[in-house]
């Protein structure tokens, strides 16, 4: 009972995350949006492994948040680089 | 031990949802860098901290879990914001830009 209203909290808090990455109107907001939402996957697999009872699950949780790490960085050098973009 | 476990993920969930949320809702991009990274900082250690109180065997993990994500997140909020001000995407609505003076 308790699983299904923290997996139904970070539901929608996914789908708010995806509604702005798909109206944002500048390229920054998507980027904002985009690592938002990869933390919230982290708490979701966090959740699955506390499910499935399993420990592999947060290997891919310590793999997951280096790789969104990377990706939120190579995505600010590269706004940071695009000098007039609007979307 | 299992109701300390339910109390810090329900915390966690409304964290990551008032994140969600302030995604959503806030009105320009400075703001939402400010509600989207502080909201889910605080609720990935709520629910690490919650399923350390069900398995203790796996609080290591758990433990490396939330110090990489203390360490990696305000950098990578920190990255954006940088990015986004030397863009020029400054929002409109900004009062006061304390940057710009020092950079005159």
């Amino acid at each position: 009972m308790i699983n299904i209203i923290v997996f139904s909290l970070l539901g929608i808090g996914l789908l708010f995350t995806m509604i702005r990455f798909i109206i944002g109107p500048s390229l920054s907001d998507k980027v904002v949006s985009l690592d938002t939402f990869n933390m919230i996957i982290i708490g979701v697999i966090a959740m699955l492994a506390l499910i499935f009872q399993s420990e592999l699950y947060l290997d891919i949780t310590i793999i997951y948040s280096i790789l969104a790490f990377l990706e939120t960085v190579v995505f600010a050098r590269y706004v940071e680089g695009k000098k007039d973009a609007n979307h | 031990m299992q109701i300390i476990s339910y109390i810090f993920l329900i915390i966690g969930g409304i964290f990551y949802f008032l994140g969600g949320l302030g995604i959503l809702r806030m009105p320009d991009t400075f703001t939402r860098i400010q509600a989207g990274t502080k909201a889910t900082t605080l609720g990935s250690f709520s629910i690490m901290i919650g399923i350390a109180f069900q398995f203790p065997s796996w609080t290591f993990k758990l433990l490396l879990i939330i110090i990489l994500i203390a360490i990696t997140n305000p950098i990578g909020s920190s990255a954006i914001a940088r990015a986004t001000y030397r863009s020029k995407h400054i929002p409109k609505n900004l009062v006061q830009d304390d940057l710009k003076k020092e950079g005159e």
